[in-house]
């Protein structure tokens, strides 16, 4: 009777562990027998190549909003990753114990805040100074740009990128920085030149899932990134992505139309995948 | 030997003459921690400051109309999805979490595999969850834009949070625990629940307040699985809208503004309230 009792629940138990199997399992293949077709009917080079998405006229070239994705990721690389990083050295090696117990939760709130209200930020305080902006310098551009949002996705990812590199940091063994420091060097020289090249894999890792946070953000960036269809013109104009494709249009859409934006989501799911390959490559690296 | 390596500001001061590149590396450490703050600090408090004189009593009446614009409806809806996604996710990561520390053998593949998928799950974009539940919950079984719809793709989500953090918890319980029970004749089944489990407990709450802090701001995944009536839900069925969607339809209608603020700093509440409970629970952990 006992014994029978430690079976069943073991079973459960088991079960249970599977269920993530069995997620992963039924996204791939929901999305990819959903997705998959339509790029066959569209056809593989139109579909990822292809500069009009046209729904309308049958057109589906998703090429614009793929770069629009790159682009928007890239800018919040460049405005996020520098800023992260150093936060991040401060928060391990430089910040006295009472500010980190300032630091370390607002780093927390930073991560927890809705990207909705990120989003709504963005919206009324970010795009009509990047307006104003345009306006001055008279450029086109009513704000809602490539700019704006990587500005915003800059800020969204900086509690990914500190949260990693920060833990990649206090990783390095201390006998790294009191080497540094017997040899003559001082606290800052021991920390950049000798502490952070050793944690370069683990910040490299923070940085892919800053990517991954970044290409996978949805509302924030419809929000603020104007959302126009068409290839990207430049630093100060509207840009769709590839997450505001899907979210847009899929409330109306149908037929093949609705496939191509399910496509959409395909190709967005295989560059997650390969972020995240990269991700526990790098993370295993460090180990 | 603390003292021995107390410098005084004059010594510092003067390492930092000979050393020039030192003194521009510790500013631009604070500089960027300082913009790190600020942005928080300046995001907060702008909202707030708007937000609050708009937090009006008629916000918070029964039902939504267009006049009140109402965010009491969506308040109720978000707990109520945040309850459900708990309850079908939690018991779920639990037990899997105890058959990846307590029962499952070291070197078993089925655990390695099942690291890998929840490391997937935690990376997928909240909208590629919507599109999956839009085409499982709502096309395939036929749940229709619902409260179910909706629960079930956000317990796919929090799945991996949960997990992880419980197993983290069970790790951490000392094996001298296990052998004291087993020593005592317990089964592997009581040990688990009377002696492991137990001394987990404030470690797995912290992983269910990260999980509720990501029901509360979900949106994307939600859109399209439990849809945008901004109704108090009859049944399980039917569509529903959290605190979040509503506040996306608020501000992308463009007609709210005043009271989109109002619900940001609603949400921002419900966040900072999250943020100072699973801090005080890590604390509790700490401590042991």
């Amino acid at each position: 009777m006992k014994d029978m009792k430690e079976t069943i629940m073991k079973i459960i138990f088991l079960i249970s562990a599977c269920a993530s199997i069995l997620a992963v399992a039924l996204i791939c293949i929901f999305l990819f027998a959903n997705g998959v077709p339509a790029i066959g009917k569209i056809g593989a080079g139109e579909f990822l190549l292809g500069k009009t998405w046209r729904p309308n006229n049958n057109l589906f070239g998703i090429f614009p909003m793929i770069l629009g994705s790159i682009y928007v990721t890239a800018g919040a690389i460049i405005a996020g990753v520098p800023i992260g990083i150093l936060t991040a050295i401060f928060m391990a090696k430089f910040c006295p114990k009472w500010l980190y117990r300032f630091m370390k939760p607002a780093v927390d709130l930073l991560a927890g805040i809705p990207s909705v209200v990120y989003g709504f930020f963005g919206l009324v305080v970010m795009v009509p100074l990047v307006r104003q902006f345009c306006r001055a310098f008279e450029l086109n551009g009513n704000g809602s740009s490539i700019f704006t949002a990587s500005l915003l996705l800059g800020i969204m990812i900086l509690p990914t990128v500190i949260g990693v590199s920060e833990a990649a940091i206090r990783a390095v063994p201390d006998q790294y920085y009191e080497g540094a420091l017997a040899l003559g060097a001082t606290h800052e020289r021991s920390v950049f030149f000798t502490v952070f090249p050793a944690a370069k894999s683990g910040i490299m890792a923070a940085v892919v899932l800053g990517v991954g946070r970044a290409i996978g953000e949805t509302m924030a960036v419809i929000m603020i990134a104007g959302n126009q269809p068409r290839m990207p013109k430049g630093l100060f104009e509207g840009v769709r992505t590839l997450t505001a494709n899907i979210v847009l249009e899929m409330g109306y859409a149908a037929d093949l139309h609705r496939e191509a934006l399910i496509a959409t989501a395909v190709v967005l799911f295989v560059f997650i995948l390969i972020i995240n390959l990269l991700f526990s490559l790098l993370k295993r690296r460090q180990k | 030997m603390q003292a021995m390596n107390k410098q005084t500001w004059k010594q510092k001061a003067k390492a930092y003459r000979s050393s020039p590149l030192s003194l521009f590396l510790l500013i631009l450490v604070a500089l960027a921690s300082l913009i790190t703050v600020c942005a928080l600090l300046f995001l907060i408090g702008y909202i707030m400051v708007k937000g609050i004189p708009n937090l009006t009593p008629s916000l918070f009446a029964w039902t939504y109309n267009t006049e009140n614009v109402s965010l009491l409806p969506a308040l109720i809806n978000t707990i109520l999805m945040t309850l459900l996604s708990l309850l079908i996710a939690g018991p779920l990561a639990i037990f899997a979490a105890i058959y990846l520390v307590e029962y499952a053998k070291r070197g078993n593949k089925l655990v390695e595999i099942v690291r890998v998928t929840a490391e997937t799950l935690t990376g997928i974009p909240s909208i590629v969850y919507g599109l999956f539940g839009l085409l499982f919950f709502v096309t395939t079984l036929k749940w229709g834009y619902s409260l179910l719809a909706g629960a079930f793709t956000l317990a796919i989500m929090i799945l991996p949070v949960i997990m992880r953090t419980t197993e983290e918890a069970l790790g951490s319980v000392p094996d001298t625990f296990r052998e004291g029970s087993f020593g005592l004749g317990a089964g592997r089944l009581r040990t688990v629940f009377v002696v492991v489990l137990p001394s987990a407990v404030p470690g797995i709450l912290s992983g269910v307040i990260l999980a509720i802090g990501r029901i509360v701001g979900e949106t994307a995944a939600l859109m399209y699985t439990a849809g945008t009536v901004a109704e108090v839900p009859s049944s399980l069925l039917s569509s529903t809208r959290t605190l979040s969607v509503h506040m996306y339809a608020l501000s992308s209608e463009g007609l709210y503004t005043d009271q989109a603020y109002a619900t940001a700093v609603v949400l921002l509440i419900i966040v900072l309230l999250i943020n100072w409970l699973s801090g005080a629970l890590a604390k509790k952990v700490k401590k042991g």
